[in-house]
């Protein structure tokens, strides 16, 4: 589903992408771990199109389609849904009103007929139910007000809406307490099927005692440095990064 | 290697074809008109008085404010504070009457000018329609000339008067003698002396004592002939524990040389009545090098006479070249309210400063002014407002929210508040901020599908969001649908 090769990015000329090389197949979950400031952030943020960084070389296929000639609204459509770390506000916007634009523009470039506003709210329920969501969290304005683990919740809501192929979550455990990611994890383990994927970003292994990955990846400098099932998860949890850094270093090039 | 290049099927096309997109209602209607010579004299401002028909009152009033305009543009004394540009205005260069002919008394819709009838088709309000249309009563403004008023008999049984101010000045004299120039007396400043000699017509509406208003009352305002200066007066009064809602429309068709639009509303409200009084204003706003479009120049000014009344101005302001424009509210009566809401959108060249004034006087008044400024391309947009509390006025409140949404570079927002307190019971609150749609915004609303046009759409409807819902909601769709077709190809 996902195949990236050899991925190279910069921003301002500091080229933080050093060569990532990820396949990701339908049905797959898989957890990308690696500490703060390692350009985790930054590999969800290219593939999804943000502007600001420059891509120097490679290549991303999201079902064999070019994604990085693609602008974000067009990758989207294809399919692509991120889950922001910090998700913005978005004044004055309904959140039913924003997820129903972004469904229906989705709908629409499949030749789809867009959904009007009763049918729409009736598949909202239906989506609010499996994330245990109330109604009237889609009558507040987008983010306006949130709480953090709101906001977190908000993007799990919005990726059953819109229900993706691949979705890329960047740190959807991030600042919550215990019970807050038990309730994220389970979101994210009703919305998988064995059509769409998953990569989840993390810090911690925290969240990985409730989703279960079947490959993960130690991503450190800008780089995939080892690949494994879900007990690579449990070494970074006894061992920390360290290991792998020093790893990391004596195999770059040039040094 | 990889760039971001556009794929095939991209609105790049379309986006090139929305920023070409000329002023949607520019179309001159082909009607004969009867149109005097450009030029203010004494001999003018007899002839319009004449041509009404009306009460040697009135014409002794216009004359009254004719001479000290004259004596005002002696002395130079030109409104020169406002944040806005322009040439000086040649007032001998003006039209002062211009109406469609034959005038003769309409006794139905089905007797107006079919070509009259196609313009507000174009306009988008088929007065035809609007017989069905349940609860919006319209009165059209066609130059100078009321056209046909709907609703009126069915307006009349609940004992409410919806005319024209010229009807008014006929049939009504008592209360137009009583309250005309009572909220904007013709010295009030420059323009609304010039409004007060040569006023052309206007809507007048009278809500009896314990009458809520059934209908939205509508008046559409159009300017056709070029070089008019279309000076209509409104003049709305409601009687004790009464209501009305009250909404204007306006549009003009393209004309190169500038006009000049210099109105005067004014309200009345008396014991426990509320008047709630909405403007979506879009006049031509000149081409895109700044050419043409019209001078908005208005006074709009209501007064809570009586206590527990309360009057809303609410206000979509999107067209024209210049608008200069101050609704406010005089809170006499004790417990009164008076609110305004604004949206204010410059883009080419557009300059907008407009605001309030909201003065204090009776005890235990509340104010609430929440304005929004939206500046795209070399648009201008200046919110000047002043609170004012007098020494009697105690436990006067007043909450203030000014904001600025900036998009792009060349555009500017400028915020002047004005506050003058008396009386050290009062509690004022002020709020502002100025923001550009973020990139980062954007990227959320491209991730979920939505393209770049439609999410600033979203972005800025959303930062209006507080002002439209204060519309009827049938206006409130066209406000959303306005600001979308005048922020077409200003954004992205």
């Amino acid at each position: 589903m996902l195949e990236v090769r050899d991925l190279h990015a910069s921003i301002s000329d500091i080229e933080i992408l050093k060569g990532v090389y990820l396949t990701v197949k339908a049905g797959e979950m898989h957890a990308i771990m690696g500490p703060n400031g390692s350009g985790k952030s930054t590999l969800a943020y290219v593939l999804a199109g943000k502007t600001n960084y420059k891509v120097t070389s490679g290549q991303a296929l999201l079902d064999g389609q070019d994604l990085l000639g693609m602008l974000p609204e067009f990758r989207a459509r294809a399919g692509l849904f991120l889950s922001f770390q910090s998700p913005l506000e978005i004044a004055g916007v309904r959140l039913d009103q924003f997820l129903r634009a972004g469904y229906n523009a989705i709908r629409k470039s499949r030749d789809e007929e867009e959904m009007d506003v009763l049918k729409f709210n009736r598949f909202l329920t239906t989506k609010l139910e499996m994330v245990e969501l109330d109604e009237s969290f889609t009558r507040r304005n987008v983010n306006e007000g949130f709480s953090g683990g709101e906001r977190k919740r908000n993007e799990i809501l919005q990726m059953a809406v819109l229900e993706p192929k691949l979705a890329i979550l960047d740190e959807p455990d991030s600042g919550l307490d215990v019970d807050a990611v038990r309730t994220t994890a389970e979101g994210i383990n009703q919305l998988r099927t064995p059509d769409n994927a998953v990569v989840l970003i993390t810090h911690y292994q925290r969240i990985l005692n409730y989703v279960v990955p079947d490959v993960v990846h130690i991503f450190i400098n800008g780089r995939i440095v080892k690949t494994g099932g879900k007990e690579l998860a449990e070494e970074v949890e006894a061992e920390g990064y360290d290991r792998f850094e020093t790893a990391a270093r004596a195999s770059e090039p040039g040094t | 290697m990889a760039t971001l290049a556009e794929p095939p099927n991209t609105s790049n096309k379309e986006v090139k074809d929305v920023l070409g997109q000329a002023y949607k209602y520019g179309f001159v209607t082909d009607i004969e008109a009867e149109t005097i010579p450009p030029g203010l004299s004494e001999d003018i401002v007899r002839f319009i008085s004449e041509k009404k028909n009306e009460p040697k009152w009135m014409l002794e009033w216009r004359l009254k404010a004719y001479h000290h305009f004259v004596s005002l543009l002696e002395k130079q004394q030109l409104p020169g504070w406002a944040n806005v540009q322009h040439p000086p205005i040649n007032f001998q260069d003006i039209i002062y009457y211009s109406a469609p002919k034959p005038k003769t008394l309409l006794a139905s819709m089905d007797e107006v000018d079919p070509e009259l009838l196609k313009t507000y088709e174009k306009l988008g309000i088929p007065l035809q329609e609007q017989k069905r249309l349940a609860g919006v009563a319209v009165d059209a403004i066609f130059d100078s000339v009321s056209i046909a008023t709907t609703f009126k008999e069915e307006l009349g049984k609940y004992g409410v008067i919806f005319c024209s101010m010229s009807e008014a000045v006929q049939n009504h004299p008592e209360l137009v003698r009583k309250y005309l120039g009572s909220v904007v007396p013709y010295t009030d400043n420059f323009y609304a002396t010039l409004n007060s000699a040569v006023f052309s017509d206007g809507s007048f509406c009278y809500v009896p004592k314990g009458v809520r208003c059934p209908f939205e009352l509508t008046t559409y305002f159009r300017i056709n002939t070029a070089d008019v200066g279309q000076f209509e007066r409104t003049l709305i009064i409601a009687e004790e524990s009464s209501y009305v809602s009250y909404l204007e429309g306006c549009s003009a068709p393209m004309f190169d040389t500038n006009q000049l639009h210099a109105a005067i509303v004014e309200l009345v409200t008396l014991d426990n009545a509320e008047i709630k009084y909405s403007t979506i204003q879009n006049w031509y706003p000149g081409d895109e090098n700044g050419k043409g479009g019209v001078y908005n120049f208005v006074t709009k000014r209501g007064i809570c006479r009586g206590n527990n009344s309360k009057i809303s101005w609410t206000q979509v302001e999107t067209g024209s070249a210049i608008t200069w424009k101050y609704p406010s509210v005089i809170l006499q009566g004790d417990n009164t309210v008076g609110e305004f809401y604004s949206v204010a959108l410059t883009k080419g060249y557009q300059q907008a400063d407009t605001g309030t004034k909201m003065t204090h006087i009776g005890k235990n008044t509340r104010s609430t002014i929440i304005a929004k400024t939206i500046s795209a391309q070399h648009g201008s947009g200046t919110y000047r407002g002043l609170v004012r509390v007098m020494p009697k006025a105690d436990n006067a409140w007043n909450f203030t929210q000014c904001d600025s949404l900036l998009i792009g570079d060349q555009c500017g927002a400028h915020t002047t508040p004005y506050v003058e307190v008396r009386n050290r019971s009062a509690h004022l609150e002020h709020e502002a901020f100025t923001s550009k749609v973020s990139e980062d915004q954007l990227f959320y609303c491209n991730q979920r599908g939505i393209s770049t046009e439609d999410a600033h759409s979203m972005i800025i409807n959303g930062f209006c969001r507080e002002v439209f819902k204060q519309l009827p909601m049938e206006f409130a769709v066209e406000a959303t649908r306005l600001l979308d077709a005048n922020l077409e190809g200003a954004v992205g």
